[in-house]
């Protein structure tokens, strides 16, 4: 079919904008390890107190400036409930949900991420900066999900 | 010979006599059912934002909630959708000589349906047996008449798409050799989509259903929220191609131009219904159980949906301009003075497209990767759809009512009802501005969606929100107002207006516009070349999904 001379100038400067938020988006999903949380390993969400790590929730010293945070969500509450770190820490968490779907977002950073029942999800970060990090539940869970909160305290 | 005949004389009859009257009936008690849904949709949309800005405590017996998946429903699926069916309707029957006798019987009962549906589903929400939102993510389970419900509604869907395949049908077997009539093509693509897009969620809720009677223990969580989201994303771009055939086929004829070209208008159709249905994985970017490839093979699926509209916009200026340098607009931009700014029929669908300019980049945005993680679920999301949703297609919605219901109604279109319009579109301009614009900044500062007043105990960050949403409050308030108004104006078109004849525009094409290729006929192709893009996107993924185990029911609210 044939197009108006404007119209394919317009479109390839359209397509071109498109392809390279692509390139963008991939340069940095794959050369800077900054893909979404896409956590690929399942257990049964009504096995969850039993299964290992989650039958142990907390946060666990791994290295030097890092830990791991093994964490489970239901409705309402995250638990643990309340971290505290040093500033500079490099943080993994490992997350499942023992009921419904919840999100779970550390408001201020890029930690955004869906935590379904089935999956183990997971997710890490830097904190850098010192302060009360508020961390919410981000998709709706029920009548209780605006209390739905817990916050990390870096030092 | 006796084919031709009959047609021609069914011309004429149309000719003289304006709609079908039966026809006619038919379309104006869908959009009587759509405007309720705007209104009661509209008042519960208000108290939520009242709500959420701390003014206002919502009772315990129909909590935030209720309220919420209440908003949702009636508006995202009832307004939206009965609207499409009774304007795609009507355009079948302006431009194909009148709806078949079978065809105006499906119509009906795709009507009684669709309203089974609805009363099966706002029944268990105000019993407060189904607060799972319109998302209705299991394991949260919903009476099983919730789902029951939504079945209905989508068979009442695809009993309407069928009747106009039968309708299209029809037409092409007595008109061999010619290109169906364009509005004719947009319902057809329209259809097909609402058609394929919800198959998934048809599985899905089939699934549901044994689950919510306690026949079956366990449900796959993420399978399900896979199949909805193949569903979600297509019904916005059903709601989008609907809009756009407006602005293709009755704007330039309502501002005294030309339509841009036949055969680019049809491949725009063609592409965003073979593109559409994997566009939705972008929901489910920051999800587990689907792999980093996956996920970057999904951004490109879902970006390719922003070629066409790339398409639409360069048309739509395009009739613009050459419409206003016909008008005698001289120099770079005095085209632009030259449109007919007054006429409501114009400006709402105008707006409708310029919200669109910041809607779809904001889409964009929301599409790749890493910015969807900094905005997912927050209210930066409400805010795009509002914007989308909220402007670009209800305001043509709108726009299109003015002219399309006094057409069914046999009634004019009066200056005094023009003049209200134009109030209205500005009110309800000026409050999604506030609105989604408010959303937007306090979705960034991380304040979530779905979720009622709260300051999370006081939390200073959260205490940093309040003042917008202050903003979403007075938006909210204005959007009320333009409500009622607009309802109001339905209302008197279609059985206060003064009795006359009010057009049913469409555009001729442009003397130099590109004829359609024979190709984009061919509908039996599109939908083998759509089933294997979405076959392309879903398969692996949905494979994988598979042996995840079930989760048993819960009830949270």
């Amino acid at each position: 079919m044939k197009l108006h001379r404007a119209e394919e100038i317009w479109l390839v400067v359209g397509v071109g904008i498109i392809i390279l938020a692509m390139v963008f988006t991939g340069y940095q999903a794959f050369a800077h390890g900054m893909a979404p949380p896409s956590g690929m390993e399942t257990l049964d969400p009504q096995k969850v107190d039993e299964t290992a790590p989650f039958d142990n929730p907390g946060i666990f010293e791994i290295g030097e400036n890092a830990y791991e945070v093994v964490m489970t969500l239901e409705a309402f509450r995250f638990n643990p409930n309340e971290i505290e770190i040093p500033a500079g820490s490099e943080v993994h968490f490992t997350m499942t949900s023992k009921d419904v779907v919840h999100g779970i977002q550390v408001i201020g950073t890029n930690i955004n991420a869906m935590v379904t029942p089935g999956h183990v999800q997971r997710i890490s970060q830097t904190f850098d900066t010192p302060g009360e990090y508020l961390v919410i539940c981000n998709e709706y869970c029920g009548v209780g999900h605006q209390m739905m909160a817990m916050t990390i305290i870096v030092k | 010979m006796e084919l031709a005949e009959k047609s021609v004389f069914h011309h004429k009859v149309t000719e003289v006599l304006g709609v079908n009257a039966k026809d006619a009936k038919l379309s104006i008690t869908f959009l009587v059912v759509s405007f309720t849904a705007l209104l009661i949709g509209g008042i519960l949309g208000l108290l939520q934002g009242l709500n959420r800005a701390g003014l206002f405590e919502l009772p315990a017996w129909f909590d935030y909630y209720q309220t919420l998946t209440a908003h949702g429903i009636l508006l995202l699926l009832v307004f939206t959708t009965t609207f499409a069916v009774g304007y795609f309707y009507a355009a079948l029957s302006h431009t194909l000589g009148g709806l078949l006798p079978k065809v105006r019987k499906m119509g009906w009962i795709a009507f009684g349906s669709m309203v089974v549906g609805v009363v099966f589903v706002a029944t268990t929400i105000i019993a407060g047996e189904a607060s799972v939102m319109f998302t209705f993510y299991p394991p949260m389970q919903a009476s099983p008449w919730f789902y029951i419900g939504l079945v209905f509604l989508v068979v009442g869907i695809w009993i309407a798409a069928f009747g106009a395949f039968i309708n299209v049908a029809h037409w092409r077997k007595n008109h061999k050799g010619q290109h169906i009539p364009l509005l004719a093509f947009f319902a057809t693509g329209v259809f097909v989509m609402l058609v394929f897009g919800s198959i998934g969620v048809a599985v899905e809720v089939l699934t549901l259903i044994p689950w919510a009677f306690g026949w079956k223990e366990t449900i796959n969580v993420m399978l399900s929220r896979t199949l909805f989201w193949s569903f979600g994303h297509t019904l916005v771009n059903i709601w989008y191609l609907t809009a756009i055939s407006a602005w293709y086929v009755a704007v330039p004829k309502i501002i005294g131009g030309k339509g841009f070209s036949d055969g680019l208008t049809r491949l725009v159709v063609i592409l965003l219904v073979i593109l559409n249905i994997p566009g939705g994985f972008h929901h489910q970017i920051v999800d587990p159980g689907i792999t980093e490839s996956w996920k970057f093979i999904h951004v490109f699926m879902s970006l390719s949906i922003g070629f066409p509209s790339l398409m639409t916009a360069f048309a739509m200026f395009a009739v613009f301009e050459r419409t206003g340098r016909r008008k005698g607009g001289k120099g770079l931009l005095g085209w632009f003075k030259k449109l007919p700014w007054g006429d409501v029929r114009f400006l709402a669908p105008f707006i409708a497209m310029a919200a669109f300019i910041p809607g779809g980049a904001g889409g964009i945005a929301q599409t790749n990767n890493q910015l969807n993680q900094v905005v997912h679920n927050s209210l930066w999301v409400v805010g795009h759809f509002h914007l989308t949703v909220g402007v670009t297609v209800a305001l043509t919605f709108f726009g299109i009512a003015y002219w399309l219901i006094p057409y069914l109604s046999k009634r004019e279109f009066t200056p005094q009802i023009n003049r209200l319009g134009i109030i209205q579109t500005i009110l309800w301009t000026v409050g999604m501005l506030f609105m989604s614009g408010s959303m937007h900044a306090v979705g960034l500062l991380g304040s979530p969606r779905r979720t009622s007043y709260t300051t999370y105990g006081g939390h200073q960050t959260a205490l940093g929100w309040d003042p917008y949403l202050i903003f979403l409050a007075i938006g909210g308030t204005l959007l009320i107002v333009a409500v009622l108004l607009m309802v109001y104006i339905a209302v008197y078109l279609m059985f206060f207006a003064p009795k006359g004849k009010t057009e049913f525009p469409i555009a001729e094409q442009e003397a130099d516009a590109f004829p359609a290729p024979k190709w984009t006929e061919r509908w039996g192709l599109i939908i083998v070349l759509l089933i294997a893009i979405v076959a392309m996107g879903y398969v692996v993924p949905i494979f994988e999904l598979l042996g995840v185990p079930g989760s048993p029911p819960f009830r949270t609210w």
